[in-house]
């Protein structure tokens, strides 16, 4: 199908094809995602960050389409800003979750969105909750979500293990986002990760250069196109 | 009688992914709202036997083919007097959960010694089920109940459209194809609680043979006059040596 045959990319919804991750280490929670934003085929956003705040101890990731996950990600912020006031102490991430887990649920038949809603509290440490599409709400030690988790589930449940450190659950945050986005269309760009703990929040950025190479990856930057062309070998692909 | 999603096919308006209000051909507002489920539950079974009632269920919560959740739990005490155990859309079960949570605390906060028995939540759970029927927008679901109260042992099933009754052993999904006709050669009123179980091991073993969205992974709930326990986590033995397995296709290359 032609770009030009199939005008849809230009007036499609914006999808966030995606990959996002939530893992539970010892202390507390490492949260991944890919930063692909689609339109159809087009590529709307290379460079999207699909890890918001919700509370200064709680973020989600965002998938499925851009607009719902956006607003759902808005009320529940605002909701929380005033839970939090009338508490008087920090939200807990549970109750963050039940917040998305209402909206996703009661507008169920209006919404696509997938998201996992990861961060740290005094009562739970480390907690990270998912909420697919439908609105099931589901606390686990680890989950994955979008387009490109499909592709990742048997590395995950080979790679994954209780109480890793806060390195091994950067580590295999980054693998297994880097992974997803190497076969699925709707993830790529960078890797950005967040990590809720005790201590605090810090946000990291895996510029793409800075991924994993895998199966029939080629660097770049090694030689030029001019060069390439100087060293050809002469082989052509024989089935 | 499962409930396909062609079945309850619902027109898109254009563009829109909007249930609710779809204009027809003359101009008036029709409401047509369904759902499709995303993350769903496969078969529940139940018996009754000697002491009481036997509900079994295995923990997975699939999304399309894929089994995405391995550790969720479709079994539930409902108060001291009963199981539910449900198949289909798993945020819908969790929404029946609180209202049925919601319906038991409520009854014990009259504080008057009397408790819900399986009956009543029977009926509780019949009424919701039709009345969103009624209004085209069901909970995805088909839910066994199981109970004793008093003495007297109940099992009975509610569907989401609302069709229901009561038997002495009932399954939703597959199990209705698979685990019945056994139930039926096999199941008497008075098992004990290891024979019953073992029943239980045995079409829950065919299920996993037979079921794509099935695991080897089941919790079992038991109901009696002194209250409900449900298990932990157990995997059932497979058989896969079967000598016919091994080279089923050397006379007969290419076949499968």
């Amino acid at each position: 199908m032609a770009l030009s045959d199939d005008s849809s990319w230009m007036t499609a919804a914006h999808s966030m094809g995606t990959t996002i991750i939530g893992v539970e280490y010892a202390d507390g929670v490492v949260l991944g995602a890919d930063s692909r934003t689609t339109t159809g085929i087009y590529v709307a956003n290379r460079a999207s960050d699909k890890i918001s705040k919700l509370t200064d101890n709680v973020y989600i990731c965002r998938s499925g389409s851009a607009a719902d996950t956006q607003v759902i990600s808005d009320y529940v912020r605002y909701l929380l800003h005033q839970h939090t006031i009338v508490l008087g102490e920090q939200a807990t991430v549970k109750a963050a979750a039940k917040l998305v887990r209402e909206i996703a649920y009661s507008n169920k038949s209006f919404l696509e969105a997938g998201m996992i809603v990861g961060g740290w509290d005094k009562h739970e440490k480390g907690s990270i909750f998912g909420v697919p599409i439908g609105g099931t709400l589901l606390r686990v030690p680890f989950t994955i979500g979008g387009s490109g988790s499909t592709y990742i589930f048997g590395f995950l449940d080979q790679a994954w293990r209780p109480g890793m450190s806060k390195q091994e659950a950067q580590d295999l945050v980054v693998k297994a986002v880097s992974l997803a986005m190497a076969r699925d269309g709707g993830s790529g760009g960078v890797v950005r990760t967040v990590t809720i703990s005790s201590a605090g929040v810090t946000r990291d950025y895996f510029s793409h250069d800075r991924l994993p190479k895998w199966h029939e990856d080629i660097p770049a930057g090694v030689s030029t196109a001019l060069e390439a062309l100087e060293n050809a070998n002469g082989e052509w692909m024989v089935v | 009688m499962e409930h396909t999603i062609e079945a309850f096919k619902r027109e898109e308006s254009l563009g829109a992914r909007h249930s609710g209000a779809a204009a027809a051909s003359d101009g008036k507002i029709h409401i047509e709202r369904t759902q499709y489920p995303y993350v769903t539950g496969s078969s529940v079974l139940g018996i009754k036997y000697k002491d009481g009632i036997l509900l079994a269920a295995d923990m997975a919560a699939s999304y399309g083919s894929t089994k995405r959740y391995k550790s969720f739990q479709r079994l539930k005490p409902v108060g001291k007097h009963a199981v539910i155990g449900a198949s289909g859309e798993m945020s819908d079960f969790q929404q029946i959960s609180t209202m049925l949570d919601e319906l038991t605390l409520r009854d014990q906060m009259w504080d008057d010694s009397n408790t819900l028995g399986p009956h009543e939540i029977h009926s509780y759970l019949n009424r919701i089920m039709y009345q969103r029927r009624n209004k085209f927008d069901p909970l995805w679901n088909n839910i066994i109940l199981g109970g004793v109260k008093n003495g007297k042992k109940y099992l009975g099933v509610v569907s989401m459209i609302g069709v229901h009754f009561e038997d002495d052993h009932v399954a939703t999904g597959f199990g209705q194809h698979l685990a019945r006709p056994e139930l039926r050669k096999q199941w008497r009123a008075d098992m004990t609680l290891e024979e019953g179980v073992r029943l239980l091991e045995k079409c829950l073993l065919v299920l996993y043979y037979r079921d794509r969205s099935s695991i080897n992974k089941y919790q079992i709930a038991k109901v009696t006059e002194e209250g409900v326990t449900i298990s932990s986590p157990f995997a059932i033995e497979t058989n896969w040596e079967l000598e016919a397995f091994q080279n089923p296709t050397k006379n007969a290359e290419g076949s499968w």
